[in-house]
């Protein structure tokens, strides 16, 4: 058993991944040395992006639970951040005298726990189906919360909600760009663990037998259904930290964070990576932001050629960034 | 709330549901056939405006701007099916999400470059600008009338094509099984390229009629495209029947729901906040529906193919 576990451990892919965030992590560190803060910036953005398609991961790539609609739970982050933010702010109590925070370990607390209820309550509708209805039913639902967003105005509506001064966690200056990177960072690190993890435990197969042989699960005895939804509910509570870590990044949140478009991008980065495996998001997640950066520092049309090389990705490099440098996935 | 406004707000229901039918007939009859999910269907719903708003532009005629879109959308089906759709038919239903997204990424994105980011505008043609008074002596535009006609004529014709013509025998042997009616002899790709193009000509005109009711701009069809899947997810996907009756209840749903919820609240709530909160609850209203339906029928109102 150990030695087995040894050898798994020791893999292409793990090495990969290593190699992915050692990168990650020294790049921003450089940048602060030639004091271009600007790739700082950058380096937390797909950090964070890597985080909330890592939640999205759970549920699509292990579950095979197609959800169109984890904008939904990034949205709830982020405006977790954003309404706390907000009530600290302006010192007006939120619901019941409770007061607003701006400690982050409070704001995601609630965030995910937010995320818990609405994954729950739209889970228990939406894993009734699978398929097609699946997909769009899990869109349908986010976009329920993010007109809801648009037309209710108490928090900024359709122009969105400021934060003035980032968010707080204990014993980090985050509003050092570095220190914030490095908490983003810690978080990702957190995030990937608890998804290897969860992948090699007992839960994590059943999920993914789940996907591949619903028939065969059920025959040993195992519901999918409850497995599923707690596979539902923990992937949108990981996707709605990353939300509220993003907009702490931006210091704004808006309905943009919840709108089908960023479902989209989250699937995008899971493609881009490998669907499934562990580096995946985080490879799709620095594909996909070199590629704005670069693309988008030459052309304002960059969308066209990102649109160009999915489509690629999709016909023609089954398997992603991960799959093409580590081989396919072993099923062990 | 009177009884004018009442029949006003239906008629546009009416009209907002007939249009929403065009766009998730197509996208019903490419899943029913082929088992793809398309979400490029808005970026051919904006395809069929910028024909007709660009094509009525330069020549001055709202109907050849109308022959454009059905032209225009119709070719641009047929290319991206014979270019990316068909490599997607045997792949999982993620694989087509993402390539389909990405087609509207290029879309879009083309559109934006060729036509700049300024919509375009596009009058109604002179001989449905009239308007026609309603009982309660209110007027009520000619152009919307024709719309719902236009919308029931295409309702009818799509029914009769699929019950009565050999065409329509091959889309519905195609969607009980493909393999069987490539095995007699059905030369099945074709098949599968007129029914997309004919899914997105009638995205097309959709889009080139709608053209003239609102500004003709990139990412118009997107929202479109969404409503016209919960139409297809309420109706039961495959069904044309389906979609006919989701897309009259949906474009019931919404259009009333903004009207009367605000109003209905205000009857026992400050008008101000019965504005806002019924605002927001209409906005949802659909998807409250829709999560109604599946609750007690997971496969829609009308499954198709069980």
């Amino acid at each position: 058993m150990g030695e087995a576990m040894a050898r798994n451990l020791i893999t292409r892919e793990n090495l990969i991944t290593l190699v992915l965030l050692a990168a990650l992590l020294v790049g921003p560190l450089v940048a602060v040395a030639l004091d271009e803060t600007f790739y700082v910036t950058l380096a937390t953005r797909i950090a964070i992006l890597a985080l909330a398609a890592t939640g999205l991961n759970l549920a699509l790539g292990l579950g095979g639970l197609v959800s169109f609609g984890h904008a939904a739970f990034f949205g709830i982050g982020g405006y977790a951040a954003g309404i706390l933010a907000t009530h600290a702010f302006n010192g007006e109590p939120l619901i019941f005298g409770l007061s607003g925070t701006k400690n982050m370990l409070i704001i995601w607390l609630v965030g995910a726990v937010s995320a818990a209820v609405v994954a729950a309550a739209t889970g228990l509708i939406a894993l009734r189906t699978s398929g097609v209805y699946f997909i769009m039913i899990t869109l349908a639902f986010a976009q329920m919360i993010y007109y809801f967003a648009i037309s209710w105005p108490a928090y900024g509506g359709e122009d969105g909600l400021s934060i003035f001064v980032r968010n707080g966690f204990p014993g980090v200056n985050t509003l050092q760009p570095l220190s914030f990177f490095l908490l983003c960072f810690a978080v990702l690190i957190v995030g990937l663990v608890f998804f290897a993890v969860l992948k090699n435990s007992r839960f994590g197969a059943a999920l993914q037998a789940g996907r591949q042989n619903e028939t065969r699960l059920a025959a040993v005895g195992i519901a999918p259904f409850r497995i599923r939804l707690a596979a539902f509910v923990i992937s949108a509570m990981m996707t709605a930290i990353a939300g509220a870590l993003f907009a702490d990044l931006n210091r704004f949140v808006s309905p943009a964070m919840l709108s089908w478009h960023m479902s989209g991008e989250l699937i995008v980065l899971i493609i881009l990576g490998g669907t499934g495996r562990l580096a995946g998001p985080l490879a799709g997640a620095c594909v996909y932001v070199l590629f704005e950066f670069l693309l988008g520092g030459m052309t304002e049309h960059w969308q066209l050629f990102l649109g160009l090389v999915l489509l690629g990705v999709v016909l023609f490099a089954r398997g992603g960034v991960i799959g093409l440098l580590a081989g396919r996935a072993h099923h062990g | 709330m009177s009884l004018t406004l009442l029949i006003e707000q239906i008629l546009n229901g009416l009209q907002f549901g007939v249009m929403l039918f065009l766009m998730a007939a197509g996208l019903t009859l490419i899943f029913g056939v082929m088992g793809l999910i398309n979400l490029a269907h808005g970026a051919l719903f904006m395809v069929g405006a910028f024909a007709c708003a660009s094509v009525a532009a330069w020549t001055g005629s709202f109907w050849a701007g109308l022959a454009a879109s059905l032209a225009a959308a119709a070719a641009a089906g047929a290319v991206i099916e014979l270019l990316v759709i068909r490599r997607l038919y045997d792949r999982d239903h993620l694989d087509q999400v993402l390539a389909t997204f990405a087609l509207i990424l290029i879309f879009s994105e083309g559109t934006r470059w060729l036509f700049g980011s300024f919509p375009l505008y596009l009058d109604i043609p002179p001989l449905l600008s009239g308007a026609v008074s309603l009982p309660g002596g209110a007027p009520y535009p000619v152009y919307r009338l024709a719309v719902i006609g236009v919308g029931i004529a295409v309702a009818v014709g799509l029914s009769l094509l699929i019950s009565r013509t050999r065409l329509g025998m091959r889309i519905r042997a195609g969607e009980s099984d493909r393999e069987m009616i490539a095995a007699l002899g059905v030369d099945i790709t074709t098949l599968y390229t007129l029914v997309f193009a004919l899914g997105a000509a009638l995205a097309g005109l959709a889009g080139a009629m709608v053209g003239a009711l609102q500004s003709v701009q990139v990412g118009m069809g997107e929202p479109v495209l969404i409503l016209a899947f919960v139409v297809i997810v309420i109706g039961g996907i495959g069904s044309i029947r389906g979609a006919l009756f989701g897309s009259i209840l949906v474009g019931l749903t919404e259009t009333l729901g903004r009207v009367l919820l605000p109003h209905g609240l205000g009857l026992f709530m400050e008008p101000s906040a019965a504005a806002s909160i019924g605002a927001a609850i209409a906005s949802m209203l659909i998807y409250i529906l829709m999560a109604l339906i599946l609750a007690f029928r997971p496969q829609g109102l009308f499954a198709a193919n069980g």
